[in-house]
């Protein structure tokens, strides 16, 4: 952040008289003592991303009739806390209680678009947006009034919702300056923003209001969305992905089950919708059981899936190249290896859901989609009909951790409602279809080759990635919503090569003078998306289980071996504090600690990971003890939904790591519910303990999928230094320990 | 179809449906009521759970025909009349125990069922209480804790 303090703290407590931490507001509420503003400083960096779009105050944020704020963001609540996040940084910017600070997400027409909420952006493009945004409003506030009130601007206070003359103590509510009027001022740089250090809500612990509503059983998903009239509807998919409807028993499901209202036949599309939700599942199931469908394309066989891989692959794209890694290899040692990860599902607690009400001219949806405007997009195609007569509600789903199966959900329910007109048609996906038909995070090879100089410092580098598309994600291509592929004349999906990431993180961000990057795009048998830190998770894998194999080689501490190849401090400060992290432990016969760094897209946070386990001997089984997070993300804004981002990711991933894949035949997909597909359990879950750097002058940056990666390669390098067996092939079962 | 007489959070409800809807189903669909979750419908996740006679049962596979005069307790029943959350309730909120909270309710009122029995349980009993109970998103260790502070409140 480059941000330039015209006026320092110094001399603004000078003005004062006294000393103040922060703003206080209770002395403002008790009329005893005057409010302290805080001392602002000039933001002339960029703006984000977000703002290209939606530049003026009013898109962002609005000044109710009582003086409180609703702020617009484009971003989806999916578990992650983005709208408390959003909500300090407008209360801080406008010294605001927080509970006067609403936060309205993602609606069409009404919010921002903000594409999708994903790629851990919410916090570095709407939570930064909004706070350029509130800063501008409160400029905007204090111009205005100072002309009402007729006076000068440092003569005005401004806070929760006033704003007052310090001379003549006469004040305006933020209503009354605006006299009904919004904000429609573009915010321009610089942007003069509440200086971090007077902060009172960021950066802090702010608990989440969401959490109280959810142990009261309040409606807080799209689950619990009811219409007066509201009908249900399930969908019943194919046998396979290329299965198309021969025929099916309608006559049948009438008298089999009771409530039909309807069922919806478009090509190899089929819905039932019901009077009430039961009667939907039982009418799903008979439909099912009474239909004939083709046999789909048969898939390959699972023990050959990276054969295959290999075999359908186009020929590589070169993404990186620096210096001349083939001329440092001639004559040299070369190191290699080749790790490999499955698919791997999003596996949300909480199956799809949408919502459709068609009423004759407008289509409206509720769906907890991570991209409304985009998937607005889809659904115009896909139904022939004008954007701008189609309204989407975002509302919170379960965690969803990437590009899932709630597009599709909503697809089905348009496609049901407009068949069944001024009626809510709420469709629920069962868990065997979440399971079967998400876009499952596509499986990966990574081959790593490297050199070591004379010196014991990696002097070239060669990565060669395998990789389907890490992103189907919806738009105008009506091909990504699963419904649009079955109806009479289906949409086929356009493929989209690497978009998405595939090579993410596949260049070490460690100082190699020759390094090269190739990239091997597939477009593999299965549906596949964007599912967390996308291809991070595999090349990070494979590049931190490799960095131990080469430091070991080296003959030098692994943590030593990385900060050696780094220049970066904050890339240093993160292994150094997990190293301090983990400095008191011992480890016992069978036990091991590994460590694993990364640097996020190699731009964004900083992450170092150390996991403990204990490895036993006569089954393989390998029980995590321990975890532990260095993490630097810039600026924090929530302190504890930052921790608990980085707690929980570190947990998926170790569940990822050690039990997770897609698992198939030829002719089906055959982990079809928790039971064959497994994820961790609780008396598999370790403690974690997490260790935030804080730094409020470093541009702040999302988190999310930060963890994910470094995770796999720590729990792998633990196991090795535990038993000895170094395993390249994820999930890392008790089989592969025992057989390696 | 037949008429069913239920005690749902201490009240009396007439539900009248197919004698294998399943509870959750009456739970959400009939009687509006969010605290049960539909995540799996064959008893593998534990979102849908719900109090019969004060233990923790999965709601999606319990149909209505065998509930009989049963005392069913959803997770809107473990609130007093005056808004008073129950303990372990209480402790989810302090502790912050919860990312999209979707299992939220199977792990309260898996951990109330927990307490009304052994309201003392270490850390290896309440894991293994909350064994069948699965979380996506990696918030274990925030419920466990959460159900230390519990077991402290009461």
């Amino acid at each position: 952040m480059t941000a330039v303090p015209i006026r320092t703290r110094r001399k603004f407590l000078k003005d004062l008289g006294y000393i103040s931490v922060g703003f206080t507001l209770l002395g403002a509420c008790s009329g005893v003592e005057e409010p302290v503003m805080a001392a602002r400083m000039d933001y002339n960096g960029k703006l984000p991303g977000s703002m290209g779009r939606a530049k003026t105050v009013n898109a962002w944020l609005q000044i109710l009739e009582d003086g409180s704020i609703r702020v617009l963001s484009g971003k989806v609540e999916l578990g992650q806390g983005i709208r408390t996040a959003i909500q300090q940084v407008a209360a801080e910017e406008l010294d605001m209680d927080l509970e006067r600070v609403q936060v309205h997400l993602a609606e069409t027409g009404v919010t921002p678009n903000e594409g999708y909420t994903g790629a851990s952006a919410s916090i570095q493009n709407s939570a930064m947006s909004v706070r350029y945004a509130a800063a501008t409003a409160r400029q905007e506030l204090l111009t205005l009034a100072s002309k009402k009130l007729n006076t000068v601007v440092d003569d005005l206070l401004l806070y929760n919702g006033i704003v007052k003359s310090k001379k003549s103590k006469e004040s305006l509510t933020f209503a009354e300056i605006l006299e009904g009027v919004q904000i429609e001022t573009e915010v321009i740089l610089p942007v003069h923003i509440k200086d971090y250090r007077e902060y009172r809500y960021v950066g802090k612990a702010i608990p989440r209001t969401d959490i109280s509503d959810m142990v009261r059983g309040k409606a807080v998903y799209i689950q619990d969305l009811r219409f007066p009239g509201m009908l249900h509807a399930r969908v019943v998919r194919p046998p396979g992905y290329t299965s198309q409807l021969i025929s099916l028993d309608e006559t049948g499901l009438k008298t089999e089950v009771s409530g039909i209202i309807k069922t919806v036949i478009k090509g190899s599309f089929v819905g039932v919708i019901t009077e009430r939700e039961y009667q939907a599942v039982k009418a799903e199931q008979f439909l099912r059981n009474h239909s004939i469908w083709t046999v789909p394309v048969p898939f390959p066989k699972s023990e050959n899936l990276y054969a295959h891989i290999k075999l359908i692959a186009s020929p590589p794209e070169t993404v990186k190249n620096e210096g001349d890694v083939a001329a440092v290899f001639e004559g040299a040692e070369i190191f290699k290896a080749t790790y490999t990860k499955p698919y791997i599902k999003h596996a949300s607690m909480g199956p799809a859901c949408g919502i459709a009400m068609f009423d004759g001219a407008i289509l409206y949806v509720w769906s907890h989609s991570q991209g409304i405007y985009p998937m607005r997009e889809a659904l115009a195609t896909m139904l022939s009909m004008d954007a701008d007569n189609i309204h989407i509600t975002a509302v919170p789903g379960a965690g969803c951790f990437g590009h899932s199966t709630a597009d599709d959900a909503a697809a089905d329910a348009a496609l049901l409602a407009l068949e069944h007109p001024n009626t809510h048609v709420r469709v629920q996906w069962s868990r065997q279809d979440e399971h079967l038909w998400d876009p499952y995070g596509p499986a990966m090879i990574t081959e790593l080759e490297a050199s070591l100089d004379k010196n014991n410092k990696i002097n070239s580098w060669k990565t060669e990635v395998w990789t389907d598309s890490h992103s189907t994600r919806p738009n105008k291509d009506a091909g990504t919503v699963l419904a649009a592929r079955y109806l009479e004349n289906p949409y086929q999906m356009n493929s989209r090569g690497y978009l998405g990431g595939g090579h993410r993180n596949a260049d070490p961000y460690y100082s190699i003078p020759n390094m090269t990057v190739n990239a091997h795009y597939y477009d593999g048998p299965f549906r596949t998306s964007s599912l967390r830190s996308l291809g991070s998770f595999a090349n990070i894998f494979a590049m931190e289980s490799f960095m131990d194999v080469l430091a070991e080689k080296a003959g030098q501490d692994p943590l030593e071996f990385r900060i050696n190849h780094l220049e970066d401090e904050r890339a240093i400060s993160v292994i150094q504090k997990v190293q301090a992290l983990t400095s008191e432990q011992n480890t016992e016969d069978g036990e091991g600690i590994g460590f694993a760094f990364m640097r996020y897209k190699n731009t964004d946070a900083y992450i170092a990971v150390a996991a403990k386990v204990a490895v036993d001997k006569n089954n393989g089984e390998a029980g995590l003890i321990r975890m532990w997070a260095a993490v630097d993300v810039g600026e924090v804004i929530n302190m504890d939904g930052l921790t608990n981002q980085i707690e929980g990711g570190m947990i998926q991933s170790a569940s990822w790591t050690l039990k997770e894949q897609v698992t198939f035949n030829t002719t089906e997909i055959t982990s079809t519910d928790w039971m064959k597909y497994p994820i961790l359990k609780f008396s598999e879950v370790p403690e974690v303990e997490v260790a935030i750097i804080n730094r409020p002058t470093e541009d702040a940056k999302g988190a999310g999928e930060v963890p994910v990666p470094p995770t796999a390669a720590a729990i792998a390098n633990a196991i090795y230094n535990a038993c000895g067996k170094r395993i390249y092939d994820l999930p890392i079962t008790p089989e592969k320990i025992l057989n390696a | 179809m037949p008429t069913y007489h239920l005690n749902v959070n201490g009240s009396q409800k007439k539900v009248e449906t197919e004698a294998d809807t399943p509870m959750l189903y009456v739970l959400r669909d009939y009687l509006e009521l969010n605290g049960p979750k539909f995540g799996c419908g064959i008893a593998q996740c534990g979102s849908c759970n719900i109090l019969i006679n004060g233990r923790a049962t999965n709601s999606c596979i319990l149909p209505i025909s065998s509930i009989g005069d049963a005392e069913i307790t959803t997770l809107e029943g473990l609130t007093t009349n005056k808004g008073k959350l129950n303990a372990v309730q209480q402790a989810f909120v302090d502790e912050q125990a919860a990312q999209c909270g979707y299992c939220l309710n199977g792990m309260v009122m898996t951990a109330v069922g927990l307490l009304s029995t052994n309201p003392n349980p270490n850390e290896t009993e309440i894991k293994t209480a909350l064994q069948a109970n699965l979380c996506r998103c990696g918030t274990h260790t925030r419920i466990i804790q959460a159900i230390k502070t519990a077991v402290k409140s009461l």
